[in-house]
């Protein structure tokens, strides 16, 4: 079974994002699409210092059977990006909540975070 | 609910993803393609492809009929249990399928793709009309494939486990691409991985309790999604995208499956294909290639190749099969390549992904064999 961690937030397009106590938002993809997926062997990884718009295409996640955009669950700028996933892609697969985040976005509209959907409701449609 | 194998409960039982193949409820992975994938170029893994069609070829016309059907010639199959690989083409020489067909003590076994089956059925008896032969479809046969470094001494053991020792000791001298019957059994050296192994049919009813032996032997389940990678990796060709009935066997690779000789074997296509031979020599054809990304990242099917040709004719070709290989850790691919005008070569050949044009080298067909890269 898929784990739907209660502390984040999730887009219905499979990303989640953590909102850290800065102010910034740290996101990644979801156990449920990670295993939807298969075993991942690349990533390409998003702009570092790219202003994003929310839904914007910002990185694509490959595994053997298919690739997957990832967008944007928020507008912000994009001020981290995961360099360890360049050499190691599978830890998306392994540990897709904590050393397998992808990027970390400063949000410009802060407000968008209400707009996504809490740990229930994600399950719910991931059924 | 789709058409399920005798092993489908085995499968479920094993955490597959079931998927739709053709019609099937088949196991697309149990815990992870790559791992599974390492299983067979590292130790062993058995494959359910009951559902593949065989056929039984009979009569006193089987091998003329053959002769007649196939590209390549059953009559080079000199002794009972020797198999080949050939197309079955249409009259223009586009392949309706690729098989493998042994040479069986009462006539003859071939073995085609699931998805092509009813197209395959009713070519095989619209041509068949003439001749005094037999067909009969075996759909009571499962099909295991196991294939490894480790597979022949698993098979080999498990039947000295059965008590039958002379069958092991005759299973163990197999050649590549032969078989022996032993009653219901029929066990050949035969698979789609690159790798040693075997191919066992056998009653339904029997498989599975073999599959249940093969496991507790250390044998790994394995997936439709390792197969694809498996098969790719070995330079093979997949039926429906490789290659199909628009296609000449020549642009596809499978120019080594015709037997021209003797010339006046009369075999459907062939007039055809005389002439695409020639057209191809000329190299006025495509040519089907390996493809190799060097760069991280995944080749797939339908991506656009964009070749650069040494007197500066830019030409684009197209993925027909993709994928990342788990042995090389890189992109691999087959892809139709356009010939240069007066054979000029390719200097340059780039995919295209996601708008980015990345470069690829061609190398022959064929990555790896035997758990080793095999291109330059």
């Amino acid at each position: 079974m898929s784990d739907f961690p209660d502390d984040l937030k999730y887009a219905a397009t499979h990303e989640w994002l953590r909102l850290e106590e800065d102010g910034t938002v740290t996101m990644g993809i979801s156990d449920h699409a990670q295993e939807l997926l298969g075993d991942i062997v690349f990533i390409e990884l998003p702009e570092e210092g790219k202003v994003v718009d929310a839904k914007q295409e910002i990185s694509v996640v490959e595994s053997v059977k298919a690739a997957s955009d990832i967008y944007a669950p928020i507008s912000g700028e994009i001020i981290a990006v995961n360099e360890d996933l360049a050499d190691a892609p599978e830890t998306v697969n392994t540990a897709p909540y904590t050393d397998g985040w992808i990027c970390r976005i400063l949000p410009s509209n802060p407000a968008e975070l209400e707009e996504l959907l809490d740990a229930d409701t994600y399950a719910g449609m991931c059924e | 609910m789709g058409m399920r194998t005798a092993l489908f409960d085995k499968h479920v039982d094993a955490g597959a993803r079931i998927v739709d193949f053709g019609g099937w409820d088949m196991p697309i992975q149990y815990d992870s393609l790559i791992n599974e994938h390492h299983a067979v170029r590292q130790h062993a893994g058995v494959f359910d492809v009951s559902h593949m069609t065989i056929v039984d070829v009979k009569g006193p016309q089987a091998e003329s009929w053959l002769r007649y059907l196939l590209a390549n010639d059953v009559a080079r199959l000199k002794e009972t249990g020797h198999a080949l690989y050939s197309g079955m083409l249409n009259e223009q020489a586009g392949v309706i399928d690729d098989l493998i067909v042994y040479r069986m003590a009462w006539g003859f076994r071939l073995v085609v793709n699931c998805g092509t089956r009813e197209k395959d059925l009713a070519w095989m008896n619209k041509q068949v009309a003439a001749y005094d032969v037999q067909l009969t479809e075996r759909p009571e046969l499962a099909i295991l494939a196991v294939q490894g470094p480790a597979a022949m001494h698993i098979v080999m053991d498990l039947l000295n486990s059965k008590g039958a020792s002379a069958e092991a000791v005759q299973v163990g001298s197999l050649k590549n691409f032969s078989g022996a019957e032993f009653g219901s059994w029929f066990i050949a050296r035969t698979g789609y991985t690159g790798e040693n192994g075997v191919e066992i049919m056998l009653p339904n009813s029997e498989a599975p309790g073999i599959w249940d032996e093969l496991l507790a032997a250390g044998v790994k389940p394995i997936g439709l999604g390792a197969r694809d990678t498996l098969r790719l990796e070995a330079g093979m060709n997949l039926y429906g995208h490789d290659m199909d009935e628009s296609i000449s066997p020549l642009s596809a690779n499978m120019g080594w499956t015709i037997a021209w000789e003797p010339a006046d074997r009369d075999f459907i296509g062939r007039s055809v294909l005389e002439n695409q031979r020639e057209a191809f020599k000329r190299g006025e054809l495509p040519v089907l290639s390996g493809l190799v990304m060097e760069e991280r990242g995944v080749l797939r099917e339908g991506l656009r190749v964009q070749c650069t040709f040494a007197d500066g004719a830019v030409k684009d070709g197209v993925i027909t099969s993709g994928t990342f290989s788990p042995t090389l850790k890189h992109g691999i691919a087959l892809a139709r390549i356009p010939s240069g005008s007066q054979n000029a070569v390719v200097e340059k050949c780039e995919v295209d992904i996601r708008g980015k044009l990345i470069p690829v080298r061609l190398v022959k067909p064929g990555f790896v064999r035997l758990g080793k890269k095999v291109f330059e």
